[in-house]
């Protein structure tokens, strides 16, 4: 395993009751790396995603962000999530603030900048998802890709060192997807690291670095877009890729183009 | 028309009691309902508990007993006026149904709101602070509004420890003038008076800050 990976996740495991989610998970990420996940529904992405940021704890297994072990006993949680941009399917905004308070409130209240500091830092990262103009709206206001946009400006707002986003336009209309992958599309020509569990066939095979195929908490394969679409070595990881993009992948297929 | 004047003017001195008592006691119901709601929810099983029996207890007994327990029980150890006494006790029975309507509100902040929250690196205290609390009390404020004219009209109870407040006065003068129907008429009036306009002021609260989900 390489040194420098950024995020390293070691023979991840876990169970709810007797049912296994993660069978023994390692996968490395490098510094701006940009992976995509895929796989069938409930074979644990997402809880792989929430077992980076410790909203859910692994029965055995490490990880490591920066050479710091986050999953060793004692660590101070809330440190290591600081530096760690969670983006969620439903957006989870927060109700009672506008666009602009839900990207300030974590720099205000968990790293403690001046309000005047806070507001100028969330109107540039509103400007990053270009939502300037809806500063003082309401979540209940704006739009699904407007919502999931100011939810990655406020993970962004933390100046996280890695980005994870669990199936970030799976609960929007298909008209807003695109907004929100370009978004995405950006950060990653930016060089944020970033780790994507989505279905759109179009972002993996266009922006990412390595597509990772999970199924019933395993890896089954792993590598660059094109070798994983053309060259796959098992003959499952071809049929769901194809199935998928057969589904999801047409749209982006043309937009891209 | 002397003797109504004679008679608002005589009521209204119990006003600031009955004003008094209420703010007291919503007060203080407010924050321990609070607390007891976020123990309910937040809290290790054995605060929990307590929370719930304490809520389960109070809420079973008529608010006149907790007044006369407080009054007579405690005021022997601490020196308390009965104007104290009484709007504590009515505090420590509005504490009970307080809590139970802000744990309900609690509980229906949508769950993602507090992994939001723990997501951007906030504790868990901080989550509760600043996204759970905010929405919960915006969702209580129609629960609560009720409660408020609850004990703004419970508030009379405390003449049974010869608080002087508004419908103490009002049997005073019914007594005297013997025309119960005008003292007590007026004493409603002014009661009517209270609690709408509380309401109305809790209305506005409520279409101000309403949350759009």
């Amino acid at each position: 395993m390489s040194d420098q990976a950024l995020l390293r996740i070691e023979d991840l495991h876990k169970a709810y009751h007797t049912h296994e989610i993660l069978k023994g998970i390692t996968l490395d990420v490098q510094e701006k790396e940009v992976v995509v996940i895929i796989g069938p529904s409930g074979t644990g992405k997402s809880t792989m995603l929430r077992c980076i940021n410790l909203l859910t704890r692994p029965d055995q297994g490490h990880i490591w962000l920066e050479e710091i072990e986050i999953t060793a006993p004692h660590v101070n949680i809330d440190k290591i999530r600081q530096r760690i941009g969670m983006v969620f399917q439903d957006f989870n905004l927060f109700n009672h603030l506008t666009a602009l308070q839900n990207v300030t409130i974590g720099m205000a209240k968990v790293l403690k900048m001046s309000a005047k500091e806070a507001h100028e830092k969330g109107m540039w990262e509103l400007e990053r998802v270009g939502l300037v103009d809806r500063a003082d709206h309401y979540p209940a206001q704006l739009s699904g890709g407007q919502k999931q946009r100011v939810a990655i400006a406020r993970a962004l707002g933390m100046n996280p060192h890695v980005m994870l986003f669990d199936e970030p336009t799976s609960a929007l209309d298909p008209e807003l997807i695109g907004e929100v992958l370009t978004v995405m599309q950006k950060l990653a020509e930016e060089g944020m690291t970033m780790l994507v569990v989505s279905h759109e066939m179009g972002f993996a095979r266009e922006v990412s670095d390595r597509i990772v195929f999970m199924e019933n908490g395993v890896i089954v394969e792993q590598g660059p877009p094109k070798q994983l679409f053309y060259q796959p070595k098992f003959e499952r990881t071809r049929e769901f890729l194809w199935k998928i993009s057969e589904l999801y992948g047409k749209d982006e297929e043309e937009s891209s183009e | 028309m002397q003797d109504l004047a004679f008679l608002f003017s005589y009521l209204l001195q119990g006003l600031g009691v009955t004003i008094g008592v209420t703010i007291i006691a919503l007060s203080f119901g407010f924050v321990l309902g609070i607390g007891m709601a976020l123990l309910r929810v937040y809290g290790n099983k054995l605060a929990s508990t307590l929370a719930a029996i304490y809520s389960t207890v109070i809420r079973a007994l008529p608010v006149v007993l907790v007044i006369f327990i407080l009054y007579f029980g405690i005021s022997r150890i601490v020196d308390l006026s009965p104007f104290l006494s009484g709007a504590f006790a009515l505090g420590f029975a509005s504490t009970a149904y307080q809590s139970e309507i802000f744990r309900g509100a609690i509980l229906s902040v949508p769950q993602g709101q507090m992994i939001a929250a723990r997501a951007l690196g906030m504790s868990r205290w901080k989550s509760i602070r600043y996204i759970i609390l905010p929405q919960a009390i915006r969702i209580a404020i129609p629960a609560w509004s009720n409660e408020a004219a609850i004990v703004l009209k419970d508030s009379s109870l405390v003449y049974v420890i010869g608080v002087p407040e508004m419908l103490r006065r009002a049997e005073y003068v019914s007594a005297r003038t013997l025309e119960p129907f005008i003292a007590f008429g007026v004493a409603a009036l002014i009661y009517f008076i209270l609690t709408f306009t509380t309401n109305r002021g809790l209305d506005y609260l409520e279409r101000r800050y309403k949350l759009q989900m």
